[in-house]
Formats: structure tokens, C-alpha cells, sequence
């Protein structure tokens, strides 16, 4: 019954969403002010009815019921509780119902929250937002119902694939569909301002928390993600340019494009088109994203269900989305005028550079994303695209970008003398480099990688501080009244700050792991002592263990430093009976300095194979994407975004 | 003069994204000769003539009581079922590794034998990586 009830009100919902999708656009453009009013609650029932449905899921899955197909073939009695919950998206159907979910999800908060939208420009919003919704709700009806049923239901489940039953990846899919989906709300807005012709700083200020808001979101899923995989996998890896990770990653620097071209906007109603654009791609990307991800044309470490069928139905939604609403971007860009001008040396023109080399560098990622699939097609040729690929044609445009950032940040808008503008950042200038060369004198041999990276964060993270210091005109007034400007500074000068900051440190975190990481396998013995990088490490013992759900072997390493005992590891090598899966968990020893990473491997007969990694600085990977979210909410959280436009419309 | 100045900023606009993408373009270039691996069948392996510099990715079966471990070197046959490749490998394992199952190794090829610098590992055990299943059905061997 329950499933029935989760079904039926998917099909409801999927009607509110035509209705929703029809009748406020033909209102907007008719002016009748009743069919616009319509977008409001049926954005709000539409949401509710997916909601509705989620929960049904939820309960199925919890309640182990496993006539429910769903159910059977990807939960099992015994699992953890979290793990029931987590397993209604750990698979293709109910992670398309919460893609639908945040979806709707989205639009209602733009029913509730957005009363001071202009009523035209919210109609069409939501109406855009609702075929969206429509696409995607036809496409989990007719291809992958997560209520269906079994006529005969077996005994107990199949269970969640081992890897998946992970509280890192469990929160991992909600976040990056709140960042993917969140940048539908972007692309509505979008096109509704595409269709009324025009774009203002009124209309930035509305974009700019949904970007924002899809952006942080994202950041934190991808993080996740790549932390999951850090310690899940056991290769010791963080990134390995996967399609599927690929495919988080293009929206993410389309988003970061959108968010700093919407600051253009705002402040001087200039790249107005542009924006628009970039609001077209962010989503334009995410749904290329979902294609690669469902479809399974690439190949990729990430096994979902492979469905050519699917993948066609994917297909046909991104080219009606993209098609549609670049042909509307062709007819009406040109009805967007900007009025401002600025000189080359100027915060406009460096916001541009950032734009420019964000977008590029993102097509760098996408050709290599889908090169394979051109190379089989055109050439008929197997091939895959590896890490090195993306190391020589990626990794360049973001030193130069890493290298323009804080000068761009510094500048004054419309026009600027390098020389004046840029002379505080002498200070951070010299530093950075001087951090460079002391580096390259210390290490022997290693990496070019190492002085140039450390020598990049540090110079945007002095740049970032630099900034803000001449922004409360410490020097200048003192100290106390200078710490009270400091105190006053808006949110957005303090999210700025906040996430060039955290884009320093991961940028550190990265060179520092990629130039002195040391690794070494070998074959230990109970009782044996080795030594990795100044490290001196034990191997004390391995014991059975019985998780709920799965049996282990847990190894216990010592790990010493000058006779001292720093860190007791206890890497895993665990079997999940019912889908006959051996999982590795590492075990990791984290501080700010450096990450001891052990993967217990096979037993033999001489021993235990084990791969040990020091890791320098890793945990600052992760720590500057947190601080980089945080700066995000910082800036989402800014008055001006709450207020002004409202200021701004009643003022004319 | 202010459309004039709006013109000029769009001319040097343009120049600078052409330049990057010409840019772009040498860096994609320059890239795909070292970070492109071609996938070869086993008996692709055996066909083609290989330099031992050209780094690639083989994809096959494990063929059955072939697998080897002297500590943690690691040696195996990769199989089609036509042709076999010897493989020899130096560290641990992917967890869904076993023998009669699909894997995609890179490496090099070292006179007949094919040294792995990494072994894939896939996220489901009923996952066949697409190049492998692609090449077993070509051989007739890998019904869906």
C-alpha cells in the first residue's frame, strides 16, 4: 500500500508540474495576474506530493519491505539504520526521486521566499523550473519507477553494495544534487529573463544566493566525494579524473564563473548576456553530468545501472533543455544591453579574465571527458583519458589563474593603474616568492610541482589578507578604529575573503601531497618493524572481527616518531557476506602536518601485504573546500542580498 | 565615444578568449600524447607491434589458477580466450580482484609480458568494465 501511495502521488505531482509549467508562462505573457498566482501553490503541492512520496520510499526501506523491487534488490534486514535510509539513494531510481525531490524542493522556495519577485518574472521561474521537473518526472515514471512492484518477494534483500554503506557517502549524493539541481534555479532565471529581454541589477541579486547556495552545496559534495574515496578505496588517491567525478566538476567551475560574473552584474549592469550564458551552461553542464553518470557511455569506476535506454531518454531531455534555451539565448541576447564601460585594467576586466579561464578550463575537462566516447565513435579506436592528460592541458590554466586572483581582487571597478592599485600586494608578493625559492633550495631532487604550488598559495592566501587589511585601512587609521572597520566589513567582503582563502589552502593541501607523499608496500610478518619517512611503524596484530552486517580482519600498526608513540592504526580488510564483496578501510591517522594511511592487502603464507602512505598537509585539501563553502554562506548570508533589491524596486 | 570604447572592449574581448583557446587547443594536443592510453584486447596485444614506451591499458579475463603471489609481486594471465598476455604487477590487489573475472590493467609491455604500474578496481562485483565486456563479445565469448 505504501509504495502504491509513494507512486500515486509521484503521478499527481507529475500533473501539478504540466499545469505548473503551462499556465503561469501563457499568464506572464498574457498579463493575467490569476494564471501567474498559480505558480505559487502549485509549486508548493507539487513539492509536497515528491516529498510525500520520499518519505513512502523511505518507510519501504526502512520497514525492509521487500515485495518492493527497490527494496530487495538494494537493502537487507540486518543493515544499520543509516545505511536503510542512505540506500533509498544509493541506487539509480531513488536517487532520481531525490533529484526530483531537491527539484521541487527548489521551486518552493522560491514560492515562499520569493514574495518580493516581481510576479512575472516569479511566474516564469517557476514555470521553467516545472518543466524541468515535468522532463524528469516522465523520466522516472516510464524508465525507472522505484515503486515497483515483486510478485513474489524473496526472503531478504540483496543489500547496498558494501562501498556505498559509508557515512561519508551517505550525505555524499544529497549535497551534489542540491549543487547540481540548485543550478536549475539559476537556469530558470535565466530564461525567464531571456524571455522578458531584460536583466538588471535587481535580477543579480536574485541569481546570486541560488548560485551561491548550488555552489556550496557542491563544493561539499564533491569534497565528500573525494574523501570517500581517499579513505574507502585504499589506492591513497584523492582525484583520479574519473568521468563521473568529471562530471561534478564542470558545473562546479561553471558555478564559479556564474558567482563572480553576477558580482559584474550587480554592481555595473555590465556582462549582462554573458551571465546569462554562463547561468545556461552551469545547468547545461549538470545535465551532461547526469547523462554521463545514468547512461554508462564512458566508462567509469562508478557502476550504476547501465541502461541504453535510459541514457536516450537523458539524452533527448539535455538536448531539448540546452537546444531550447541556447536558440532563445541567440534570439534575445542582443535585447540585453549593457550600459556601463570600463577600462582593460579594472575589477571588470579581471572578473572577465576569471571567466574566461574558468571556461576554458572547463571544455579542457569536458574534451577530455569525452574524448573516448568521439575516439570509439569516430575512430573506432578504445581509449581512455588519464590523469596526465588533464595535468598538462588543465592544470595551467589554474596557476594562471591562481596568479591573477589576488591583482583582480585588489583592483578598483572601472578603471585602475596597475602600479598603484597593485603595490600593496608587493608585501605578498615577495613573500609568496621567496617561500618558492626557499623550498626549491631545500628539497632535493622532487618535484617543480612543489616550490611553484607552495609558492601559488601562498601568494593568493597573503593576497586575500592584503586585501583585507586595505580594506579596513588599518595603516592608515590605526589600529582600533581599524579593527572596527574590520568588525563592519560587509559578509561578502568576509565570504570573499573566506573562500580565496580556502581555495589557497587546498591548492596547498595539493602541491603538498603531490610532491612529498612517500608510499611503500611490502610484505609484513605479526611482530615486524619497519620504517617509512621518519615513521617507525609496528605491526602489533590482526583479529576477527563481526560488524553487524559484515566479518573483518583489523590489523593493529603502531606508529612511532623518535621512540614516541604517535598513532594506533587499525586498517580493515572487510567481507560483506551477503554480496560477497571484500572492502578495504584504511586506516588513517590525521593531524594538520601529515596523514599516516595504512591498507591492509592479502594474507600469505609470509605474511600480510600492507601499503603504507605518508601524506603531508592531505587534511588541508579538504579543510580549504570547508573553508571555501563557509566563505560561500558568508556571502549568501549578506544583507544586501536580502534587502536591497527590495530598496531597489521601491525606489522606482 | 562610449560605443566606441564598448566595440573596442569587445574586439579585445574576443582576441583574448581566441588566444586562450589557442592555447588550449596546443595544451590538448600536447596532452594526448601523454595522457591518452589506448585499450588493447589481448589478442590486440599479440597482433599489433607495441613499443615498449607506449603506456596502455589492457582488459580481459583472469584466466583461471593462473594467479601468482610471491609477497607482494604479483603475476597473472590475461585471457580473451583466444590469446593470453602474461601480466606482472608490484603491489596489492583491487578487492574485487579474482581469478575468472574481468580487470583492466595499465602498463607497458616489457618484451612478451605486461607490466602493470596500476590495476583498475571497479565499485560492483557484477560490473564488467565495458572495453572488456566489448572485447569478449568480439571474440564471441561475453553474452549480456
Amino acid at each position: 500500500m505504501i509504495a502504491e501511495l509513494g507512486h500515486l502521488a509521484v503521478i499527481i505531482a507529475f500533473m501539478v508540474a504540466i499545469v505548473q509549467s503551462v499556465v503561469p508562462m501563457i499568464g506572464a505573457s498574457k498579463g493575467y495576474i490569476g494564471w501567474m498566482d498559480a505558480a505559487r501553490p502549485s509549486a508548493i503541492i507539487q513539492f509536497l506530493l515528491i516529498f510525500f512520496a520520499f518519505i513512502m520510499l523511505t518507510i519501504s526501506f526502512v520497514t525492509s519491505d521487500f515485495s518492493v523491487k527497490l527494496v530487495a534488490s538494494n537493502s537487507h534486514s540486518l543493515k544499520p539504520l543509516l545505511y536503510k535510509i542512505s540506500g533509498v539513494w544509493g541506487n539509480h531510481e531513488g536517487s532520481m526521486l531525490l533529484w526530483i525531490l531537491i527539484l521541487a524542493f527548489y521551486g518552493a522556495l522560491v514560492a515562499v521566499f520569493g514574495k518580493r519577485l516581481p510576479i512575472i518574472l516569479k511566474a516564469r521561474v517557476l514555470s521553467v523550473q516545472a518543466m524541468i521537473g515535468v522532463a524528469f518526472i516522465a523520466f522516472l515514471l516510464f524508465t525507472s519507477n522505484p515503486f515497483e512492484r515483486l510478485i513474489f518477494p524473496p526472503f531478504d534483500g540483496k543489500d547496498l553494495n558494501p562501498l556505498l554503506q559509508d557515512p561519508g557517502l551517505a550525505f555524499h549524493p544529497p549535497f551534489l544534487y542540491f549543487g547540481y539541481v540548485g543550478l536549475s534555479m539559476t537556469f530558470s532565471f535565466a530564461i525567464a529573463a531571456l524571455i522578458q529581454g531584460s536583466v538588471d541589477a535587481a535580477w543579480a541579486r536574485w541569481v546570486r544566493p541560488w548560485a551561491l547556495l548550488a555552489w556550496i552545496t557542491l563544493t561539499i559534495g564533491i569534497a565528500l566525494g573525494s574523501w570517500w574515496a581517499y579513505y574507502e578505496l585504499g589506492w591513497g588517491g584523492w582525484w583520479f579524473w574519473d568521468p563521473v567525478e568529471n562530471a561534478s566538476f564542470m558545473p562546479w567551475l561553471i558555478a564559479v564563473a556564474l558567482l563572480h560574473s553576477a558580482i559584474v552584474v550587480e554592481k555595473r549592469e555590465t556582462l549582462k548576456s554573458w551571465t546569462v550564458l554562463l547561468a545556461i551552461l552551469g545547468f547545461s553542464f549538470s545535465l551532461i553530468g547526469t547523462f554521463i553518470v545514468r547512461s554508462g557511455v564512458i566508462t567509469s569506476v562508478h557502476a550504476f545501472a547501465n541502461d541504453p535506454e535510459r541514457g536516450v531518454f537523458i539524452l533527448l531531455i539535455l538536448i531539448i533543455a540546452i537546444g531550447g534555451a541556447l536558440t532563445l539565448y541567440a534570439f534575445r541576447a542582443n535585447s540585453l544591453r549593457s550600459s556601463a564601460v570600463f577600462s582593460p585594467i579594472s575589477r571588470e576586466s579581471g572578473l572577465i579574465l576569471n571567466n574566461l579561464l574558468l571556461v576554458v578550463s572547463t571544455i579542457v575537462v569536458f574534451i577530455g571527458t569525452i574524448w573516448p566516447l568521439v575516439a570509439e565513435l569516430i575512430l573506432g579506436r578504445k581509449l581512455s583519458v588519464g590523469a596526465p592528460f588533464f595535468e598538462i592541458a588543465f592544470t595551467p590554466f589554474m596557476v594562471v589563474l591562481a596568479i591573477f586572483l589576488p591583482l583582480g581582487a585588489i583592483l578598483p571597478w572601472k578603471r585602475a593603474q596597475i602600479l598603484r592599485a597593485g603595490s600593496p600586494l608587493i608585501g605578498a608578493l615577495s613573500l609568496s616568492v621567496a617561500i618558492g625559492l626557499l623550498i626549491w633550495s631545500l628539497q632535493t631532487g622532487g618535484r617543480i610541482l612543489a616550490p611553484i604550488g607552495l609558492a601559488l598559495s601562498a601568494w593568493v592566501i597573503l593576497g586575500s589578507l592584503t586585501d583585507l587589511l586595505m580594506r579596513c585601512r588599518m595603516i592608515d587609521i590605526g589600529f582600533s578604529a581599524g579593527l572596527r572597520r574590520l568588525i563592519n566589513l560587509t559578509r561578502a567582503d568576509w565570504g570573499k575573503t573566506f573562500a580565496h582563502i580556502g581555495l589557497g589552502l587546498t591548492i596547498f593541501g595539493i602541491s603538498a601531497i603531490t610532491a612529498w607523499e612517500t608510499e611503500d608496500i611490502r610484505v609484513a610478518k605479526i611482530g615486524e618493524e619497519f620504517e617509512v619517512s621518519g615513521y617507525t611503524f609496528i605491526f602489533e596484530d590482526v583479529s576477527k572481527i563481526n560488524g553487524k552486517n559484515y566479518t573483518s580482519d583489523m590489523g593493529t600498526i603502531n606508529a612511532f616518531k623518535n621512540n614516541k608513540l604517535v598513532a594506533i592504526l587499525k586498517p580493515e580488510k572487510r567481507f560483506y557476506p551477503v554480496q560477497r564483496m571484500p572492502t578495504t578501510e584504511a586506516g588513517i591517522n590525521s593531524s594538520l602536518k601529515r596523514d599516516l594511511y595504512i591498507a591492509l592487502g592479502d594474507f600469505q603464507d609470509n605474511g600480510w601485504t600492507i601499503r603504507t602512505y605518508v601524506k603531508p598537509y592531505a587534511v588541508w585539501i579538504w579543510i580549504g573546500c570547508l573553508i571555501m563553502a563557509f566563505g560561500g554562506l558568508l556571502s549568501m548570508t549578506d544583507r544586501r542580498l536580502r534587502f536591497a533589491s527590495t530598496i531597489r524596486l521601491k525606489q522606482k | 565615444m562610449a560605443i566606441g570604447l564598448k566595440k573596442r572592449r569587445r574586439v579585445q574581448l574576443i582576441v583574448i578568449a581566441i588566444f586562450f583557446i589557442f592555447v588550449a587547443t596546443f595544451l590538448i594536443g600536447f596532452a594526448f600524447k601523454d595522457g591518452i592510453e589506448f585499450f588493447r584486447s589481448p589478442t590486440q596485444v599479440i597482433s599489433e607491434s607495441i613499443s615498449e614506451n607506449e603506456v596502455f591499458r589492457i582488459g580481459g579475463l583472469v584466466k583461471e589458477n593462473s594467479l601468482k603471489k610471491d609477497g607482494n609481486k604479483i603475476s597473472f594471465i590475461v585471457t580473451d580466450r583466444s590469446n593470453d598476455v602474461a601480466v606482472k604487477f608490484i603491489g596489492i590487489l583491487p578487492d574485487l580482484f579474482s581469478e575468472g573475472t574481468g580487470m583492466i590493467a595499465t602498463g607497458n609491455m616489457k618484451g612478451m609480458v605486461f607490466e602493470a604500474t596500476e590495476i583498475l578496481a571497479k565499485h560492483d562485483e557484477n560490473y564488467m568494465p565495458k572495453e572488456v565486456a566489448d572485447a569478449l563479445k568480439e571474440q564471441g565469448i561475453y553474452q549480456e
